[in-house]
């Protein structure tokens, strides 16, 4: 079981209540498509990915951004319990979309990247290692149903 | 391993010219962010007395770090060569597991993010990403 300070608790909470989900999710994934391009290779059927502008400004790679950062909601909401909360998420990440769990890892520090430039200086190390760590934990889950 | 292409090469040197002048804090930063969020970075310096963020050896040792990263931007189309001695002073003298050189290059990213959100673009992010592993790279040539 991870254990939680009420600090940390507040941090990852209050993070996600003032998130710009349409704004930080296509870039984060955006991002990682650029900064790590073999993780285009889920993404075949969203159209033009040819270079970092077309990958910037397509709209499915925005939407499923979006949606990916909306599916953190959930373990933000049940932080004692993310690794049953994301079961069911394992297993589809695993046996249909076929991901391979070290992406998570890769998308996870995108995320870290586009919340440092958002939050500026607010982004201290203390936030640093609560976000990171939450983000760990996410990661983890994901990856358990994984056979 | 990855290789710098020219373009590469471009945008980590016309970004240093941006930030350069900033080095020292930038070092001091990503330090103090690396000693605080990896815990297990602190076991090489067990011999300051302050690990704390912006405390005086780990401000002074940022800068000696970014120091290295900005002589490595000079080097950059050589970095094996270049980086000859740093590599053997850390191989052989100070012994730091390379799996940290990752850490520590992610906190540069992080700060680069913090300081320069409008500068730090993905394209910018890819390149500095490429060119510190090929910088960690050529630190670990000489440990085996």
């Amino acid at each position: 079981m991870v254990e939680w300070t009420e600090q940390e608790r507040t941090i990852i909470t209050t993070i996600f209540s003032n998130l710009d989900y349409e704004d930080v999710g296509p870039k984060a994934l955006a991002r990682c498509l650029i900064v790590y391009p073999w993780t285009q290779r889920y993404f075949a059927s969203f159209g033009n990915l040819y270079n970092a502008e077309a990958i910037k400004t397509n709209p499915n790679i925005a939407a499923h951004g979006t949606k990916v950062l909306h599916g953190l909601d959930r373990a933000v909401k049940n932080l004692d319990n993310i690794k049953a909360t994301y079961a069911e998420l394992s297993v589809l990440h695993s046996e249909k979309l076929h991901v391979d769990p070290d992406n998570f890892k890769l998308l996870a520090d995108c995320l870290t990247i586009v919340i440092a430039a958002k939050l500026g200086s607010a982004f201290t190390p203390e936030t640093q290692a609560a976000f990171q760590k939450f983000l760990a934990v996410v990661v983890s889950a994901l990856g358990r149903q994984y056979h | 391993m990855t290789s710098l292409s020219a373009k590469d090469k471009d945008t980590v040197r016309a970004f240093w010219g941006k930030i350069s002048g900033r080095a020292p804090d930038i070092g001091k930063e990503a330090l103090g962010r690396m000693l605080f969020v990896y815990p297990q970075t602190k076991t090489y310096f067990a011999h300051w007395k302050d690990l704390s963020p912006g405390s005086a050896p780990v401000a002074k040792h940022g800068a000696t770090i970014m120091a290295g990263v900005g002589d490595a931007v000079s080097k950059i189309d050589d970095l094996t060569t270049g980086l000859f001695n740093l590599s053997e002073l850390h191989a052989f003298t100070l012994r730091v597991d390379p799996a940290n050189f990752k850490i520590f290059s992610h906190n540069i990213l992080v700060v680069l993010a913090i300081q320069y959100p409008n500068d730090f673009t993905p394209e910018v992010h890819v390149a500095m990403d490429k060119f510190l592993a090929c910088v960690s790279l050529a630190l670990s040539e000489k440990y085996r």
